[in-house]
Parts: structure tokens; C-alpha cells; sequence
């Protein structure tokens, strides 16, 4: 696979006689990564600081964004009273670019890491909230007439019944929101005064770019696999947790 | 003879949305003796199920009463006298086989002697015990069933409530489990509702047939039913056996 997309891209470059600075060779964005800095440092050494600057940025995020969805999730699927006062809310606040919020979240909360992690988390509880409170509610209605008969709590019925039953839904979305969250980060480090992470990387790649632009190139490919990294860390888990389930539901 | 341990006294139900009410029961009354094995038969939309439900307090009535062991339906399930068995499994995905049929007992909050000890002994009555740690998906439908069955047994019910139990299972599986099923009545003498589609299967396994009829869903018949016990690969063989298949379906007309 990787090989056919290099292949791809190499003789597109050669086809269409692209100059470096529309799409350079592959070597010269693997290149990039040992050539030195302006610190004296290497770039895949600086490369790799930001990346962990950024995924952990991301994580806190999505462990915030999961919860705070998680929460939403089961308030709404309590009260349907909730969810027709608070839902159209939520759905608004996707609605807004998160290139136009970050800078706000920014300016309120200061460009700590902190900052960052709220912008990932933002993307990241909604489709938890939409999918999980989805979940809560598809439970078989004999499943739930089961728990009746046996007199069963309400307590009992949430996490006897409809949390186990939510849990594929659950995981559906957090393997969209772990790339989400990483987005999230990334955008979160575009504003000035940020001085770690993916995004100042990929801004100041850009304003270079015309020099060098195998080094952009070079960012995104990190941004990207750190996006995947977290992808499939939450599919793996998924796979562990979600062993029953053999038909994963869509979002 | 003993008191009854059911007694439904003109029990009706109208479900009711906005475009109309539909009566699926009126005027509903019947009564089941301790250790009885009857079935409810009639065609779609007769109100079997409503029945069913109505008696396992899953479903309120519209009007008239239901007493259940003496007290009220609600009651009755709120003291977890009832087993029930769905046409569908229902069993929990997420639980091994064992883990499905200990969950009436977890939700009681039983002894956890009690909690290793009994789906143990249940599984071995529906003959699944090597499959104690399989997930319901890795089982065929009919033994899924038996597993449902088993956990219905869970709590020692003194009524099991069957709804269509082995209306998706092959003719095969089915009479196989009807035989289980006798079986297991007769060890844990409990008074059973079964409603089904299948006049053999309910001549073969009642004492007594309700005979329905639809809109609004009423009891037309009642059928006793008089074939020796115990039943077997022999009864369905009897010439009893066909005269009382016969009388129930001229009872369907």
C-alpha cells in the first residue's frame, strides 16, 4: 500500500514535471528529518519533542472531551427534557469553525497546554454525546422487560443493561473523536504566543515554505501519524473491551 | 383441588395512540391451578402476548383485576415470582452463558455460594454445562433458548411466562425442547403461560389449551387436555393426540 502511493506520487511528479515546492520527492521530505535545525538540533529530534508536546495535548483532551460527552450522554438519555432544551446548543457549538474559537480559548485561558487540550476536547465530546446517548437508548425492548420481571433497579438497568449495550457505540466514537482530538491540539498551537507543539511547527514550516518545503511536508506526515497512533490505540483497546460485539454500529 | 395461583377476572386492554384504540383484550377471565402447563393459542393480533404481559405485570391493564399466588401482579413481580422466556432469546451479549443465567440472581443480590453454585446446576438440567463459557453468539438458536430458559429458572419462579419461546426454532429443535421442557416442569413444578403459534406443540405439552380469538381478543375455548403423562416420542403417535390437534384447530376456525 505504501509502496503503490509512493509510486503514485513519484511519477505524478514526474508526469506533471511538479517543481519541489508543489510536491517534493519522498527522499527529500525523509531528508528533512536529519537535516539540523537552527538550534543544532536534528529535525527529527525536534520533530519528535512537538510530536509528544502535541499527543499529549491531544490525550488530555480526549480524556476530558470523553468525559464531558460521557456525562451529556447519559443526562440526555435520562431526560428527553435535557435533550430538547440542550441538544440544539451542542449541535451549535460544532457548527462554529474551531479555527474562529481557538484563538478565544486562547486568549481566555492563556497558551499553556492547557488551552490546547480544552480546543481537542471540544472536538472530541460531541460525537461521544451524539452516539453514546444513541446507544443508551438501543436497548432490545425484551432486554428491558428481562430486567423488569426480575425487578431490577434502575441502577442496575444502566449498568446491567444499557451502558453494556451503548459500549460499541461508545468506542465508534471515540475512534473518530481520537483523531478529532489531535486536530483540535494542532489548531489549538496555530495562534501567536504558542511556542511547542505540531501546530507552531507547521506554521513556521509554512512561512518557509517557498526555502523548504519538504520541511511542511515532513510535519504533516508527523501530525498524520499521530492521529493514527491514537486511532488505533482506541480500536485496540475497542478490541479488548468490545469482544462480544462482532458488528460495530455506525456512527 | 388448590387455589388457584392465577386469576385474572375480566381483564381488558386497548392500546391507544392517536389515531385510534385498538382492544386487543376484553373481558379476559381465566384461572390456573398450581403445577398446571397451559398454553394460549389463537391467531395474530389475538391479544396472546398482551395477555402474557398483562399477567407478568409487564403490561397494565385497562380494566379487571389479576391476582397472582394472592396478591396483586405487581406485587408478584416485585417479589420476583415470575420466570419469563421471550420468543427471542434476550440474552446478554456481553455475558457468557454462565454469566446470562446468573444474572436474575446477581440482580436479587444473592449469596455468592448461591450465585456459583446455581447456574451451574441449571445449565447441566438444559444440558449446555460444556458451554458454560461461550458467548451467546458462538450457540445455535435453540440452544441460546435453553440458556433463556435456564436463566428463567434462576430464581426458583413459582409461574414460568413463555411467549412464543420456540417460534423461530426448526420443527426438529422444537419438539426436542418441548420434551426438555416438560422435563424441567415437572422437576421444579412450576405453573407455566406459554403462548404459541403451534397446535401440536401446545396439545402435546398443556393440560389445558386457551383457545383466542382476534378483535377484540377474547377466549373462545378452553381444551383439556386429558393425554397420559409422562409424554413423549410415544404420545404424538396416540390417537388422542390427533383427535385433540383436530378439536383445537376446528377451535381456530
Amino acid at each position: 500500500m505504501i509502496a503503490t502511493i509512493a509510486a503514485i506520487w513519484e511519477t505524478a511528479k514526474f508526469a506533471f514535471a511538479l517543481p519541489s515546492y508543489q510536491l517534493p520527492h519522498l527522499h527529500e521530505i525523509a531528508g528533512d528529518f536529519l537535516r539540523e535545525g537552527a538550534g543544532g538540533q536534528r529535525w527529527y529530534w525536534i520533530m519528535t519533542q512537538n510530536a509528544a508536546y502535541t499527543a499529549l495535548e491531544s490525550l488530555i483532551g480526549f480524556a476530558l472531551g470523553g468525559a464531558t460527552g460521557l456525562v451529556l450522554a447519559v443526562a440526555f438519555a435520562q431526560s428527553r427534557w435535557l435533550e430538547r432544551g440542550l441538544l440544539p446548543y451542542v449541535v451549535a457549538s460544532q457548527t462554529v469553525p474551531v479555527l474562529a474559537i481557538a484563538p478565544m480559548i486562547v486568549v481566555w485561558l492563556g497558551t499553556s497546554w492547557f488551552s490546547k487540550a480544552v480546543i481537542a476536547a471540544y472536538l472530541t465530546f460531541f460525537p461521544v454525546t451524539v452516539n453514546m446517548s444513541r446507544g443508551l437508548r438501543a436497548v432490545d425492548p425484551d432486554a428491558l422487560a428481562l430486567m423488569r420481571a426480575l425487578s431490577a433497579s434502575s441502577q442496575q438497568i444502566f449498568f446491567k443493561l444499557r451502558f453494556p449495550t451503548s459500549l460499541p457505540y461508545l468506542f465508534t466514537a471515540l475512534r473518530i473523536s481520537a483523531t478529532a482530538s489531535v486536530i483540535g491540539a494542532i489548531v489549538g498551537e496555530l495562534p501567536v504566543g504558542s511556542r511547542y507543539g505540531m501546530g507552531v511547527v507547521i506554521i513556521n514550516a509554512a512561512q518557509y515554505y517557498n526555502w523548504r518545503p519538504a520541511n511542511l511536508w515532513a510535519a504533516i506526515v508527523v501530525s498524520a501519524a499521530i492521529g493514527i497512533a491514537f486511532y488505533h490505540t482506541v480500536a485496540a483497546v475497542e478490541r479488548r473491551v468490545v469482544s462480544w460485539s462482532h458488528t460495530a454500529p455506525a456512527i | 383441588m388448590a387455589s388457584p395461583i392465577i386469576e385474572l377476572d375480566r381483564v381488558a386492554k386497548t392500546f391507544e395512540n392517536r389515531a385510534r384504540a385498538t382492544e386487543a383484550l376484553a373481558a379476559v377471565s381465566l384461572s390456573v391451578e398450581g403445577g398446571e402447563f397451559v398454553s394460549i393459542i389463537g391467531p395474530s393480533g389475538c391479544g396472546k402476548s398482551s395477555l402474557l404481559r398483562v399477567v407478568g405485570d409487564l403490561v397494565e391493564p385497562s380494566a379487571g383485576t389479576v391476582r397472582v399466588n394472592g396478591k396483586s401482579a405487581r406485587q408478584a413481580r416485585l417479589d420476583r415470582d415470575y420466570g419469563i422466556v421471550f420468543q427471542t432469546p434476550v440474552l446478554y451479549e456481553w455475558r457468557t452463558v454462565l454469566e446470562n443465567v446468573e444474572l436474575p440472581l446477581e440482580v436479587a443480590g444473592r449469596p455468592r455460594a448461591e450465585r456459583l453454585q446455581r447456574p451451574r446446576e441449571l445449565l447441566r438440567l438444559v444440558g449446555l454445562d460444556d458451554f458454560a463459557g461461550h458467548y451467546p453468539w458462538q450457540l445455535s438458536g435453540g440452544m441460546q433458548q435453553r440458556v433463556s430458559i435456564a436463566r428463567a429458572l434462576a430464581l426458583n419462579p413459582s409461574i414460568l411466562l413463555m411467549d412464543e419461546p420456540f417460534g423461530a426454532l426448526d420443527e426438529m429443535t422444537r419438539e426436542r425442547l418441548n420434551q426438555e421442557l416438560l422435563q424441567v416442569c415437572a422437576e421444579t413444578a412450576a405453573t407455566a403461560l406459554f403462548v404459541t403459534h403451534s397446535i401440536a406443540e401446545a396439545v402435546f405439552l398443556s393440560s389445558r389449551i386457551v383457545v383466542m380469538s382476534a378483535r377484540p381478543g377474547r377466549i373462545d375455548r378452553i381444551v383439556t387436555v386429558d393425554l397420559p403423562r409422562p409424554r413423549g416420542d410415544k404420545t404424538r403417535a396416540l390417537p388422542r393426540f390427533f383427535e385433540l390437534v383436530t378439536e383445537v384447530r376446528q377451535s381456530l376456525r
